[in-house]
């Protein structure tokens, strides 16, 4: 991975940093004259704190927040209140600094189809201010180390399997060596082989890389086997945050789905009738 | 100083990026290209021979002169069109592919980003409308003997500097309407078309019309280019065309850069930019 892409922040600051965190969309209702827009929270107050070179999971269901959590922190959206530091820098005054020190890899792997992976890549790689020439041999060692085969990277995505795509989105996060990684349901509808792959790459990167991990997701068995710290979404609040095992034998469960359903009092499999968010 | 050095080289990095990757895409859908390019060729012939169409029927003109100043209207209307569809597609393919927060997360400034697109679709523009003249010119018997390419040259590239700034006021309309954004730019284009005398000479508008076509830089341009090729004209005797383009330059660019700020807080504060399709 390229090293020209920002200095390592110190070691002093919290990887992500955020208090009171809250953001509120407006949904319309109905139609014509007679629409109206009403205010749909996604964040109620969010306090969490990760320390550098931690692995912290995020359950909830859909539309819990995780993912507007995740686009904050990404600074995709502008928030309603609250505070966001990354390692020190405002989310939203610096988003630029923000920028170089994040990545973030989502539930679709999301790529122009007709190009190549080389190809998406390399354009994607310009942006984080990396040039062909440091690029021209990163990006297979890259796609090497995220197994993915070389001898189909000049194919168009659209010809590649889902699980080949996330290959080359979590190959497309690391190129750009981020010290904090945002995961958001990384694995969803990959078969069970490519999501060890997968699960396994991240262990690597937060080894090898020292990269801090923010990750989302629905795979409980996911968030015990990677995670140092299990937090708990539920309509927009964080209600628990702690190891895995405190968090069962807090609630007194055997298994994190049974701590989840203590906490929350919903199945993990429910889905709420909510927007998505 | 070697601070200011190192983000002007990030920048102009990834201003390459967003070159790179248009430059693949077009590559990847160059049949699609070679069939709009027919589309573009049928739709300026069958503008062109209205020349011929009215001599046939009897009327009094002078043939090459009114045929060339169709040609260059029609010429100048498509590498307008190519221009403004590059940067209002910028977003809309985005969104399409789905890679829209992708490149909005990355520390690539809005400015580089607008400029970049803007340099590729000039650059694209004038390779594309230049092989249109060349392909047009065999099938007319056009007398040219004092066509003065350089000065039409010039005034074309002052007037793509406003090109841009208008492409990029239309660009923050798919941001920010992800449904009906490119509809609307459509119509914005539509409105320059009227005004701009791009077949007639604007005397032959309505006052108010008229008065419109004032702050249109196609009007310049178009004038310059014909009295160019026509008529000739040196550098020095178009000075009249160059400066309010200068002028509108100046004030589309930042106003352009401006109005895409706007609507991308505006995006980002109500989520418009996780919309995909």
């Amino acid at each position: 991975m390229s090293q020209h892409v920002h200095s390592h922040p110190p070691l002093s600051v919290p990887a992500v940093d955020v208090h009171g965190l809250r953001k509120t969309f407006l949904r319309k209702q109905g139609s014509g004259w007679r629409a109206r827009k009403r205010p749909v929270p996604a964040l109620h107050g969010v306090d969490l704190r990760i320390e550098r070179g931690e692995c912290v999971a995020i359950l909830g269901q859909n539309g819990s927040g995780k993912s507007t959590l995740v686009r904050l922190l990404s600074t995709l959206l502008l928030h309603d209140g609250g505070t966001a530091h990354v390692f020190g820098h405002d989310v939203f005054r610096e988003p630029r600094e923000v920028q170089r020190l994040v990545n973030r890899v989502s539930v679709e792997a999301s790529f122009f189809k007709r190009l190549s992976s080389v190809e998406n890549l390399s354009y994607a790689s310009r942006f984080y201010g990396l040039t062909h020439a440091e690029t021209k041999n990163t990006i297979p060692e890259v796609l090497r180390k995220v197994g993915f085969p070389l001898d189909r990277a000049n194919e168009s995505m659209e010809d590649l399997s889902r699980g080949m795509q996330q290959k080359v989105a979590l190959a497309r996060a690391l190129l750009t060596s981020p010290v904090l990684l945002l995961l958001d349901e990384p694995t969803t509808g990959l078969d069970p082989r490519s999501k060890l792959e997968v699960q396994d790459f991240i262990r690597e990167v937060r080894r090898i890389h020292d990269a801090t991990i923010l990750l989302c997701t629905h795979d409980l068995d996911e968030a015990e086997a990677l995670a140092d710290r299990v937090g708990i979404l539920d309509q927009g609040r964080l209600i628990d945050l702690a190891p895995a095992d405190d968090l069962k034998a807090r609630y007194g469960a055997s298994t994190l789905e049974e701590a989840f359903f203590a906490a929350t009092g919903k199945s993990f499999e429910d889905e709420p009738a909510g927007d998505e968010s | 100083m070697r601070g200011a050095a190192a983000s002007l080289r990030l920048e102009l990095v990834g201003l390459s990026g967003i070159v790179e990757r248009n430059a693949y895409i077009i590559r990847r859908y160059i049949w699609w290209e070679l069939a709009f390019f027919v589309w573009t060729l049928a739709n300026t012939l069958t503008i062109v021979y209205i020349a011929k169409g009215f001599e046939a029927a009897g009327y009094k003109i002078d043939v090459n002169e009114a045929t060339t100043a169709l040609l260059i209207g029609a010429l100048i209307w498509s590498y307008l069109g190519m221009v403004f569809e590059l940067l209002i597609e910028m977003v809309q393919w985005e969104r399409w592919e789905g890679t829209i927060e992708y490149t909005f997360m990355a520390p690539l400034s809005r400015p580089m980003h607008l400029v970049g697109t803007g340099v590729f679709a000039v650059i694209y523009g004038l390779v594309r409308t230049a092989i249109l003249w060349v392909v047009v010119k065999l099938f007319f018997d056009l007398q040219l003997p004092h066509a003065n390419y350089g000065a039409a040259l010039v005034i074309l590239a002052v007037a793509s500097v406003s090109f841009i700034g208008i492409g990029m006021m239309t660009a923050v309309l798919p941001l920010i309407s992800p449904e009906k954004g490119v509809q609307l730019g459509f119509i914005a284009q539509g409105v320059l078309l009227v005004i701009s005398g791009v077949y007639y000479p604007v005397d032959v508008l309505p006052g108010w019309m008229q008065a419109l076509s004032v702050i249109s830089p196609a009007t310049y341009a178009l004038r310059g280019i014909r009295a160019a090729i026509i008529g000739g004209a040196p550098l020095a005797d178009l000075w009249g065309d160059i400066w309010p383009l200068i002028v509108i330059g100046i004030v589309a660019i930042p106003l352009g850069l401006w109005i895409f700020r706007r609507g991308e807080r505006y995006a980002k504060r109500h989520g418009k930019l996780k919309r995909s399709g």
